[in-house]
């Protein structure tokens, strides 16, 4: 997979910034006043710029407000919803901590379940892709929220917590990454059942559908970053990939 | 909306017989160029002209060896756009409902005022059917000429999808897949058409024609025996003069 830079950097930094609001609306740490403005601030910076950053890959961003309509069906769409919603109860959260010293006790706990299930929602557009045998699995969930609840906890000063989730996620990173080598073969897809002639012998991709190269190459063949490096399409075997 | 309808009244598709493409790409170019010039946005040829041209094709034409386990290798050529999936997954992930799959007859379909280019429905599709404008910013895919089929402008037998119309070898077949009677549903029974990646579980509705077992001939050797050798060693006075000429 090769999407452009500002999914990269919408897929790290708002699984971190999520994690550390998460972690604020525990009061962990429990501050108010100007502490807590800068932990609140660089919580927000990095959800809202992730956020913000992923719209720089959309054709046509000054649509982006279309994307919260089909929510019903679309990861994507209840990722969106789910983010505004956190931020939202966050802010108001924020409002009472940074201002009034007041702990909104039960908007902050709802605020900290709201941004793991952003997460979660995140993660799901990847899981849900059957196109992606290595991303297609519940390890994805469970991989994404232990590094965000992770990196929050080493965000917001919690070693203890940091270390028992950096632990966690370094041993989902493992799982994923040995289970992952072998989801493509394990998913049956093949070149053979890409094209039915599986059955008739051994397909061999003998030349390509052009002379230069396409849409599909750019973003699913050419291959950039760990995860996405890693997650090879399935229409990589149309041209000849493995 | 991106929910899918459970059941579409038609289900039109086309039929691809991989047995007789002959791999000429003349359906690639007829469907660029009427989806060029008709419904939605052009197809974007960026640097047409330059060293390194790339463009949007709906309908792309590969060539793949098979190589049996006994007998010589065969090329086939493999014509692959959208397959109108009935569980299409292009249609689910998109957040903004732009892609839909038809209720009256199953076409997938994208309202391109709607779409906003996130690309995630390019992701979700197992078969790469669908590419990314790099002029017009919005997702192109095949429409099976939904501008041509129900066009009571053209001539009848231009009422079908532009690549079935200029197959000159007669290997693209269009119509509905609900009816048992059609020509589409009669070869896929006649010929044992099948789905692409089943194990995606998207349940294509276009069906491809597996290329047909080669002829054998069996030993049939009538001469043979009048051909044979009248002596397999030359001796006397042949022999002599073989070996003769063998020193010179």
């Amino acid at each position: 997979m090769h999407p452009t830079p500002s999914v990269i950097i919408f897929t790290a930094l708002s699984g971190l910034g999520f994690g550390l609001l998460a972690f604020l609306g525990l009061q962990m740490p429990d501050v108010t006043g100007g502490v807590a403005f800068i932990f609140f601030a660089i919580g927000f910076g990095l959800a809202v710029g992730g956020l913000i950053s992923s719209t720089f890959h959309l054709g046509r961003p000054e649509r982006s407000l279309k994307a919260f309509k089909q929510w019903r069906s679309s990861w994507l769409s209840r990722e969106a919803i789910a983010a505004i919603f956190t931020l939202s109860v966050m802010a108001i959260y924020a409002i009472g901590r940074i201002f009034f010293d007041y702990d909104i006790r039960i908007l902050g706990v709802l605020g900290a379940i709201l941004s793991l299930v952003t997460v979660f929602t995140t993660s799901m557009i990847y899981a849900q892709l059957k196109s992606i045998p290595r991303w297609n699995t519940k390890l994805t969930p469970v991989y994404f929220l232990s590094l965000s609840v992770g990196g929050g906890a080493l965000l917001a000063g919690q070693i203890k917590f940091c270390l028992f989730f950096l632990i966690i996620a370094g041993l989902f990173q493992l799982i994923v990454w040995i289970k992952g080598d072998r989801a493509l073969e394990l998913s049956g897809t093949t070149i053979g059942s890409g094209t039915g002639l599986g059955t008739l012998g051994k397909v061999r991709a003998f030349e390509p559908p052009h002379t230069g190269t396409n849409y599909l190459l750019k973003e699913f063949v050419y291959i950039v970053w760990l995860f996405f490096a890693e997650a090879e399409h399935v229409v990589g075997l149309y041209y000849g990939k493995r | 909306m991106t929910t899918l309808p459970e059941k579409t009244e038609r289900k039109l598709g086309l039929v691809i017989d991989l047995d007789t493409c002959v791999g000429c790409h003349a359906c690639v170019v007829s469907c660029k160029g009427w989806n060029t010039e008709n419904y939605g946005a052009p197809l974007a040829d960026v640097d047409a002209y330059g060293k390194n041209p790339v463009g949007t094709f709906l309908n792309r034409i590969h060539s793949y060896e098979v190589i049996p386990e006994e007998g010589t290798p065969q090329l086939v050529h493999f014509p692959k756009s959208c397959l109108h999936c009935e569980d299409a997954p292009c249609v689910t992930v998109c957040p903004t409902g732009a892609s839909y799959k038809r209720y009256e007859d199953g076409i997938v379909l994208v309202n391109e005022s709607d779409c906003i280019g996130c690309g995630l429905c390019a992701w979700a599709c197992p078969y790469g059917a669908r590419e990314m404008d790099s002029v017009e910013k919005v997702m192109k895919k095949c429409t099976l000429c939904v501008d041509r089929i129900y066009n009571e402008n053209l001539e009848p037998d231009d009422q079908i999808p532009a690549c079935v119309r200029t197959c000159p070898a007669g290997a693209r077949h269009f119509g509905d897949f609900n009816d048992p009677e059609s020509q589409v549903s009669k070869l896929v029974t006649e010929r044992g058409g099948i789905d692409l990646m089943p194990e995606q579980e998207t349940k294509p509705v276009n069906k491809y024609l597996p290329p047909r077992p080669k002829d054998t001939l069996e030993e049939i050797d009538i001469l043979a025996p009048l051909l044979k050798p009248v002596a397999e060693k030359p001796d006397t006075f042949i022999g002599w003069l073989n070996k003769q000429l063998d020193k010179i």
